[in-house]
């Protein structure tokens, strides 16, 4: 049952010839038994994509809430329970298995060349766990107790069974552990897949943004989520074998003096907590960071401005993400401030060159605003908010006040709405059409990015506001008196603005299934590999391959007049040698020519 | 070979100077040993590559090994590689397969066992073993390479 | 940079830009620090904001001609990439100090206990022997006197908790196995609100208390009256255990007074 894969030898056959006999079960044993990575990545986005409109209606359930003071919508054990599934479901269920386990999946393989990922059947395995943790996650909401009701955090010692004694926690525990799996071996799986089997001549550096994202993702991964796993399984072992690792539970007299020894550390949790979550932070953020890196060229009919400057930005913000974890920690009094202070100071560095990058992407090009290309500005100006107050955040002194109010919850629900949701959806809408071969209808689209772009304002500046006037988060009750009634109104207004929005998008998908718009190959004349094969592409994904010279191959086949410009200092254009299409040592097609793409060499698109 | 390489091994010299700062300045020693896992983490596959990349090479002052020849470059690594240079079989993909989904199952039945039962232990062990010899199965009976 | 750094000097004068007048020497310092970085991040988000509109706007697709492949740019690039280096480390520099500030631990002239507790609070004056006790829909007021150095030691019974008092523009965890310091020197005279921040359980919204801060005449008053000469008090197991079963009712009874010895 395997596919031996032949590539193309030149002026003979198409690559991968004898890969693209589909053979085996179809129906629903097909979606089972996959070992695609195409299926694997579209049931991934599918997954995802139903947790978080199941994650956005429990938000509306918070939202409710809190539109009165002392609000009777829901009890406290239900609201405790609502925002704790909310930001699990959202951060670990939906916003990285949605980009590193759907996207990466589907994408990443196309465009570098390869016919699927190292690992088929381990790729299957992560989805496959992946949808049970999820399930599991999901049953809490069965169990006796109720779900968990202790933050997405889960902070020791609130989640020991001293104060979380029900099932539903060491579900959601178990939960975590499935999911936590997965994503490893998805890691492992992207970091092989793009070291091992890119295309000839798909040197690193070469690869598409989004591809380096990934792979650098791959690495923080491996790096954060081991980490998780066994701080879980530290607290399942205090939760139910009597270990003391966080509970500190009896080593407290009344008087207040404590025996330390007879105690666990409630810090220790803390501590591996975020050297988990705040690289989390970063694998939720870099593959967003590629999507429209990869949105901002095709759009502005350009490539991407500074090409090396954002691989190295996006190392450099994995690498920083790794030593800021105590940021979290600033307020309890424990950790070294001016270390993780710098640190995390220091990662609006990097950020802020890929923002430029951006921004000299677009500059002087000619900008065509689809909706793909809307939801990535709306994106921009979301992060910029979100990035200017996360600097604020890493002042200690600042992060004194404003720690655990709502200005900490608009500030990540600013970033990660950014990235997760803006920088997300526009994925969808400008891989849709590779994906589906149809197109998504582009004035419900632009009805969408509108309704989620202005509800987005509104829902979350309210709430700067209301955290510097002292609401903390995750309250189920506030006072009246204190102005935060009004306030706490238009957030509500601007939640449901979103959840509209996304009403619309459901249309727009029931559109584009009932009246089908063919796409073509190429619909947005794209730059990457993955235009280049059919859409949706065959099974293991190309019969032909152009010539690769630069990180946008199927731009330089189809626009051989419009070459790269690498180096350029503001007096016109004086390619030095290192051109894209320049052989080096002499090898390369460079009787064509000034710098046009060796068109003999490759066997022509279909 | 190269780049792959100096990128692991760049992760590993930079968590290797975070750790020796942060336990100089900290004297805390979980941070510390999850910036050194960190470092490893890097330096291994790093070290593994970079020997590889100097077995292309036919290098002989890596590992002290003298090896015959030079294989060159691969062709994904050269910049000036065609199609056509890639010839030959990139790899051998398995097809459709039952057991992933029977692996997952079992660990879900599994870990479900640590909230309900020891009992249910015994059905995810199961399980998981028969994917096991599954997987394993299929893999002999089909790939060549 | 230069008008941070001016703005951080001027002080008082700046709106707070939302956050609160501080009524603490160091809440002061932290304000002046946020007012620095609020002001040079609004400075940071309009250039960027403006450079992302520009773009926008001006480059609309407006014909078929094809825009210029350029790719690199090494002197903007650089540019870009050193200038931010500068803000992050000026902006540092003025955390250092601010933090600093805020965390020194000068001799005290008294010392107030705090313990936070599932879901409540216990302010125990140390030297004179006084501790007041509220739990959730009876919040207790720790009452702190004008201008003296008051140390005051954080901790917690059960979870984590948020000590939290919006007019400081200072929280800190109260944490078990943890015990925190950190010094108060109130100028303003007043009642000011408090809650727990941290989420510690079902009654953490709940979890209220208030800081009055008074004159030190008063404050002598205060301590005279609320002298306690009995056994400390202090929450016992009982009481604890019912309020960890009272989840669900809607006003948890609490045998505790609401202040008082």
């Amino acid at each position: 049952m395997t596919d031996v894969i032949v590539p193309q030898i030149a002026g003979g056959e198409p690559a991968y010839a004898a890969a693209h006999e589909e053979h085996g079960p179809t129906g629903l044993m097909k979606w089972i038994t996959t070992t695609d990575h195409k299926v694997i990545g579209l049931s991934y986005m599918i997954t995802s994509i139903v947790l978080f409109y199941i994650a956005g209606l429990l938000a509306l359930g918070i939202r409710v809430q809190l539109t009165t003071p002392h609000g009777t919508f829901i009890s406290f054990q239900q609201y405790n329970e609502l925002f704790t599934m909310h930001g699990s479901i959202m951060l670990y269920l939906f916003a990285g298995p949605f980009a590193f386990g759907g996207l990466a999946n589907y994408i990443v393989p196309l465009q570098i060349g390869a016919p699927d990922m190292a690992f088929p059947r381990l790729n299957a395995l992560s989805y496959w766990l992946y949808l049970g943790g999820s399930i599991m996650m999901l049953l809490t909401f069965g169990v006796a107790g109720g779900a968990a009701d202790f933050g997405w955090v889960a902070y020791a010692p609130l989640s020991t069974t001293t104060y979380t004694p029900g099932v539903g926690a060491d579900m959601w525990i178990m939960a975590l552990v499935l999911t936590g799996f997965s994503a490893i071996f998805t890691g492992v799986n992207l970091i092989t897949t793009i070291f091992y089997l890119r295309a000839p001549g798909m040197t690193m550096f070469r690869m598409p943004i989004f591809t380096w994202n990934m792979l650098v993702t791959g690495i923080l991964i491996l790096i954060a989520f081991p980490v998780l796993t066994a701080a879980l399984v530290m607290l399942f072992a205090d939760r139910h074998f009597g270990a003391k690792i966080y509970a500190v539970t009896g080593c407290h007299t009344v008087a207040g003096a404590v025996d330390v020894h007879a105690c666990g550390s409630a810090v220790l949790w803390q501590n591996l907590f975020w050297f988990f979550g705040h690289p989390e932070v970063y694998i939720l953020a870099l593959p967003f960071f590629g999507i429209v890196t990869e949105i901002f060229p095709v759009f502005s009919r350009k490539p991407v401005f500074g090409y090396k400057g954002m691989v190295f930005a996006t190392m450099a913000i994995a690498a920083l993400s790794t030593g800021v974890w105590a940021h979290h920690m600033f307020t309890t009094g424990t950790v070294l401030l001016p270390f993780f202070s710098l640190m995390s100071l220091l990662i609006a560095v990097p950020t802020g060159i890929k923002f430029f990058n951006w921004i000299g992407t677009m500059w002087r090009g000619q900008l065509v605003y689809t909706t793909a290309m809307l939801m990535s500005i709306g994106f921009l100006f979301a992060f910029l908010m979100g990035g200017v107050t996360g600097v604020m955040l890493a002042s200690p002194p600042i992060d004194f006040f404003v720690h655990t109010t709502y200005f900490v919850v608009a500030h990540f629900h600013q970033v990660l709405f950014g990235t997760a949701v803006f920088a997300g959806f526009a994925g969808v809408y400008y891989w849709y059409p590779k994906m589906f071969g149809r197109m998504l209808n582009e004035r419900l689209g632009k009805l969408h990015f509108w309704l989620l772009f202005a509800g987005f304002w509104v829902t979350f500046i309210p709430m700067y506001v209301l955290g510097l006037s002292g609401m903390p988060r995750r309250v189920a009750s506030y006072p009246t008196g204190l102005g935060w009634h009004v306030w706490n109104d238009v957030s509500t207004v601007g939640s449901f603005m979103i959840a509209v929005s996304f009403l619309v998008l459901l249309v727009n998908f029931w559109v584009s299934w009932r009246y089908p718009v063919p796409a073509g190959d190429n619909p947005w004349d794209a730059h990457t590999l993955e235009w280049f094969t059919t859409s949706p592409p065959p099974h293991h994904n190309y019969t032909h391959l152009p010539l690769i010279r630069s990180e946008r191959p199927t731009w330089d086949y189809n626009h051989p007049d419009a070459p790269t410009i690498r180096y350029d200092h503001g007096r016109g254009g004086h390619p030095n040698g290192h051109g894209p299409y320049s052989g080096g040592n002499g090898a390369g097609p460079s009787g064509h020519g000034d710098g046009a793409p060796g068109a003999a060499e490759q066997v022509p698109a279909t | 070979m190269k780049i792959e390489s100096r990128f692991l091994i760049g992760i590993g010299v930079f968590f290797g100077i975070i750790a020796i700062s942060y336990w100089f300045t900290s004297y805390e020693d979980g941070g510390t040993l999850m910036l050194v896992g960190a470092t490893t983490l890097g330096l291994v596959p790093g070290a593994y590559y970079f020997f590889w990349h100097r077995r292309f090479q036919g290098s002989k002052y890596f590992f002290w090994g003298r090896t015959d020849r030079a294989v060159g470059t691969r062709p994904e690594d050269r910049d000036d590689a065609t199609i056509a240079d890639g010839a030959g079989v990139v790899s051998s993909f398995p097809g459709s397969s039952i057991w992933p989904i029977t692996l997952a199952a079992g660990a879900f039945v599994l870990l479900l066992a640590f909230v309900f039962g020891t009992w249910l232990a015994l059905v995810g062990v199961s399980v998981i073993l028969i994917a096991l010899i599954g997987v394993t199965a299929e893999s002999r009976r089909g790939g060549r390479y | 940079m230069a008008p941070a750094g001016g703005l951080l000097l001027a002080g008082c004068n700046l709106p707070t830009f939302g956050a609160h007048r501080a009524i603490s020497s160091q809440g002061q310092d932290s304000l002046k620090l946020w007012q620095g970085f609020f002001i040079t991040g609004a400075v940071v988000f309009v250039i960027v904001f403006a450079l992302i509109a520009w773009a926008v706007l001006r480059y609309r697709r407006r014909s078929d001609a094809m825009p210029r492949q350029f790719q690199y740019h090494t002197l903007i690039e650089i540019f870009y990439t050193v200038i931010p280096i500068i803000i992050v480390l000026v902006l540092f520099g003025f955390t250092f100090v601010t933090e600093n500030n805020v965390d020194a631990l000068p001799a005290p002239k008294m010392a107030v206990t705090v313990t936070g507790f599932q879901w409540g609070w216990r302010f125990h004056y140390t030297t004179k022997n006084v501790t007041v006790i509220g739990v959730e829909l009876q919040d207790p007021e720790m009452v702190l006197p004008q201008n003296e150095t008051v140390r005051i030691y954080l901790e917690s019974h059960d979870v984590i908790h948020g000590f939290y008092v919006p007019a400081l523009d200072f929280s800190r965890y109260a944490q078990p196995g943890i015990v925190n310091k950190f010094t108060l020197n109130l100028h303003t005279l007043g009642t000011y609100r408090g809650q727990c921040t941290q989420f510690c359980g079902l009654y953490h919204s709940l979890m209220r208390f208030r800081v009055k801060v008074v004159t030190p005449a008063q404050f002598a008053a205060w301590v005279s009256t609320h002298h306690s000469t009995g056994p400390e008090a202090s929450i016992s197991n009982a009481e604890k255990t019912a309020l960890a079963r009272s989840t669900g009712r809607a006003a948890p009874t609490a045998t505790t007074g609401g202040s008082g010895s």
